[in-house]
């Protein structure tokens, strides 16, 4: 993976820029090498690097006065939610400071008349529907990461999770963000329903991989819980089968709250840790409908109906909590099963739900010229792949192979009509590749959006836009360290 | 609509508008079918979208729709009827709008409190900005995260920072069976109270607002023994404001209202703050959104004087162009940074 050059002149001046940010937030700086060591990767681990210092605020005003010095001294800054990116999106360099929102985790008012909970950002995903699940809600977009992902981190990525097909992602769930400039300066974004006068700021915000500023402050939509919810198995002889199924339901007009699909190479390995008691099949879906029980029967009728025009292997439907419980668990088990049998590295492409067979075709195809298995695992209502391919990480040669693999997966995706990440984000993972979805006029418009936000790009730079399409804005930075941010 | 000696433009192809916004050095106005312009907005040369229309792909078991922005809303509200099917968020159906323009004004209806506003559902754009250039974001598929979201920027946008060409949806299956539900007696402050009961439970409500002559309105959709059940429990629930009956026949484009010769407003606002704001004003013409959403009449050029509150107050129709409280000055900074950035020579013209 390349990185930038790190600054030699800033690494050079590692002590007095640590004494700067301490002096405006004592206790809250990490800059012993032993420590900062702790920060060096996130999800992504096969790319490490430990960063200058990290800074650790609990309060929005603590985050600005460390953005206002790191601007001050040209300080590249590098945004960290709890670190679960898949994509290197928090990566740091050698010459950046971390702030991590790991201590700005509290609840600040939930608002259930007016259906919002508004949070600090590093609060986990899966503890702010906790914080609401008494009072009978719940906050809908659920990552698989959820007990520990930041919500400031699924805003940077807009992430998605199982269940929005019916929900929607983040973008969809968010109503106000309040923000921190480079320059320190804050903001709020957003209001009641999401909505503002002018350009829709908040909308380009969510999923600006913490390239626009850092969001320390929340306001979620929370929902209503359903009366309740059931999934139901179904097992097919061939994953074609189970794609054409898929499509029949939503052409039917039934929309589940989740479609999720895996084949059978997942179905091995899911079975041998976790013992859900899947069948032995070549895809299964698991479809999961909500409601009161007559309105889960009602649809579940529907869907029974639809999917025994594609002779299953099986139609297994839930009879109680337990069985409920033991038909999710495979699926939610997958990643821990794979990883348990071999390194795995987890793609996140998205394709119209009509090149299902084609893409998998292709898939099988691709393995077989790389010598390495796939086991694919996804979100099939809304087209959402999670190929896994497995390498060993202690034979050389084999993470790079896997690496080439997964972007040839990945342009497959974009030639169907699909794009690259669904909901992991660009991140360093697949920023080369962006040229592939983009052309360069279609950067440089995204790119004019991170000029306004960040003339400087100083806020996680390297990142989302390819190293030499962004070369001449990041390594303008010096020599515009000092002037106005609001110069044209 | 078009003014005298305003000029008007009607480019064939992207190619084609791309140029005349390279070439030319006068103030445009990018303009659907023109339906929903604000006060002081379509001043410049007209810069119509109509011979860009057609629909260029359509996938309705992947609830995908790709169409051109000078398609009208009417003929892809048919395309998606003929399969059962229609746009995930609820536009009003403006006779002569484009589907450009709603994306343009992002005009979302009744069914945002359940499914969302227009760039919820809006999944990609291609745009000429306002240096010509043709740009690209989003794509056709549900679910993107690929690079920044432009397609939530061009989204209400005006027109400010390009001109739409194409614009890629999530559509939805119609509902196998629509009812509406009135409690008419309720006046509009009371009703918010209704509304709220009735969205704070699970009742999956996909509309919930108020008419003057009707009361407060409750929209349940869905498979036809299913809203049966959730039409009895909301009932119970909503005991204390009076019997539950239904409107045969609601039109829920009704929600977004006309002036009668005054200004209209439209204010935004947390359910809970509307009472505060209704006792201030003369009677709605509607709510919607839960009561997150009044639309009121003002006397010409009156400003409302409103309790402070979370949300805005904008004038929609009128004279002059009006926005209570003002819009933050780094907002506005940044607002007008990236309009500078997108259209550096300051052509395309919308209101301030």
């Amino acid at each position: 993976m390349q990185m930038p050059e790190p600054d030699g002149a800033i690494i050079a001046r590692r002590v007095e820029i640590a004494a700067l940010l301490r002096a405006a937030v004592p206790d809250a700086v990490i800059d012993d090498p032993a420590e900062t060591r702790a920060y060096e990767c996130d999800a992504l681990s096969a790319y490490r690097c430990p960063p200058l210092a990290v800074v650790l605020p609990a309060t929005t005003e603590e985050v600005a006065a460390v953005l206002r010095i790191c601007h001050r001294e040209g300080v590249p800054v590098v945004p960290r939610g709890a670190g679960t990116s898949l994509a290197g999106g928090s990566m740091p360099t050698a010459d950046a400071v971390v702030i991590g929102l790991a201590r700005m985790n509290a609840v600040l008012e939930a608002d259930y008349d007016n259906r919002f909970i508004r949070v600090q950002t590093g609060r986990t995903n899966l503890s702010v529907s906790g914080a609401v699940d008494g009072a009978g809600f719940f906050y809908a977009p659920d990552p698989s990461s959820q007990l520990a992902c930041a919500i400031g981190g699924n805003i940077g990525m807009n992430s998605g999770g199982a269940h929005c097909l019916k929900y929607g992602v983040t973008t969809n769930n968010l109503l106000a963000v309040k923000l921190v400039l480079m320059d320190g300066q804050i903001v709020d974004l957003g209001g009641p329903m999401g909505e503002a006068a002018g350009l829709d700021l908040l909308g380009v915000v969510c999923g600006s991989e913490g390239q626009l500023g850092i969001v320390t402050e929340a306001t979620l939509r929370i929902l209503p819980k359903p009366a309740g919810a059931r999934p139901v198995l179904v097992a097919f002889d061939a994953s074609e089968t189970a794609g054409a199924c898929v499509a029949a339901i939503i052409r039917a007009g039934i929309l589940p709250v989740a479609i999720e699909f895996m084949d059978r190479p997942c179905i091995r390995a899911t079975e041998a840790f976790a013992q859900a008691g899947y069948p032995d099949c070549e895809a299964l879906l698991i479809i999961e409908v909500e409601g009161t029980p007559p309105e889960i029967a009602e649809q579940l009728q529907l869907i029974r109906q639809i999917a025994e025009g594609f002779s299953p292997v099986e139609f297994r439907e839930s009879r109680s909590e337990e069985e409920s419980r033991r038909i999710w668990l495979g699926r939610k088990s997958a990643f821990g099963a794979m990883g348990q049998i071999n390194d795995y590295m987890c793609l996140d492409g998205t394709i119209p739900v009509s090149a299902l067979p084609q893409v998998l075709g292709g898939i099988a195809r691709l393995s077989a010229e790389f010598g390495l298995e796939v086991a694919n695992v996804f979100h099939a209502g809304d087209g959402n792949m999670h190929p896994l391919i497995l390498y060993d990480a202690n034979k050389p040669g084999d993470l790079e192979r896997c690496e080439e693999f997964g972007a040839e997966i990945l342009k497959l995706c974009v030639e169907v009509g699909g794009c690259l990440t669904g909901e992991h984000g660009v991140g360093v993972e697949k920023r080369e590749l962006m040229t592939t979805q983009f052309t360069l006029t279609d950067l440089e418009a995204q790119m004019r959006v991170k000029d306004v936000f960040d003339p400087q790009w100083l806020l996680n730079a390297a990142k989302v836009f390819p190293l030499s399409v962004s070369a001449s804005r990041r390594e303008g930075r010096n020599d515009r360290k000092g002037t106005s941010a609001h110069a044209a | 609509m078009t003014g005298k000696g305003q000029a008007r433009m009607r480019p064939e192809s992207v190619e084609a508008l791309a140029e005349i916004i390279r070439l030319t050095d006068m103030p445009l106005s990018p303009v659907g079918g023109g339906t929903r312009l604000r006060p002081g907005e379509g001043q410049g040369a007209r810069i119509e979208t109509g011979r860009l229309s057609g629909v260029t792909h359509y996938e309705p078991e992947a609830l995908t729709l790709v169409v051109r922005a000078g398609t009208s809303l009417q003929a892809v509200q048919e395309l998606l009827a003929s399969e059962g099917q229609m746009l995930a968020f609820e536009p009003d159906g403006r006779a002569g709008s484009t589907i450009g323009g709603v994306v343009a004004a992002n005009a979302s209806g009744p069914r945002r409190v359940q499914a969302g506003a227009c760039r919820d559902a809006l999944i990609g754009v291609q745009f000429v900005d306002g240096r010509g250039e043709i740009i690209r974001n989003g794509g056709r598929v549900m679910k993107n995260v690929t690079g920044y979201d432009l397609v939530k920027l061009m989204a209400g946008s005006r027109g400010t920072l390009g001109v739409l060409t194409e614009c890629a949806f999530k559509t939805a299956p119609i509902p196998q069976v629509s009812l509406t539900l009135a409690l008419p007696d309720l006046e509009a402050g009371p009703a918010v109270a209704a509304l709220t009961r009735a969205l704070t439970g699970p009742f999956d409500v996909s509309g919930a607002g108020w008419l003057p002559e009707r009361g407060a309105l409750i929209r349940l959709e869905g498979l036809e023994g299913s809203v049966a059940i959730r039409r009895q429990t909301l009932a119970a629930r909503l005991e204390g404001f009076g019997g539950l009956v239904e409107v045969p026949g609601m039109n829920w484009a009704d929600l977004v209202p006309e002036a009668r010769g005054g200004d209209l407003w439209r204010i935004t606002c947390q359910p809970t703050e509307a009472p505060a704001l209704l006792a201030a004003l003369p009677e709605p013409l509607a709510l919607d959104w839960g009561g997150a959403l009044i639309w009121v009449e003002l006397p010409p050029g009156e400003m409302p004087v409103l309790p402070s509150w979370s949300g805005q107050a904008q004038r929609v129709r009128g004279t002059e162009p009006a926005l209570v409280p003002p819009m933050n000055s780094i907002v506005a900074r940044l607002n007008r940074d990236l309009r500078a950035r997108f259209d550096p020579r300051g052509i395309l013209v919308g209101e301030g």
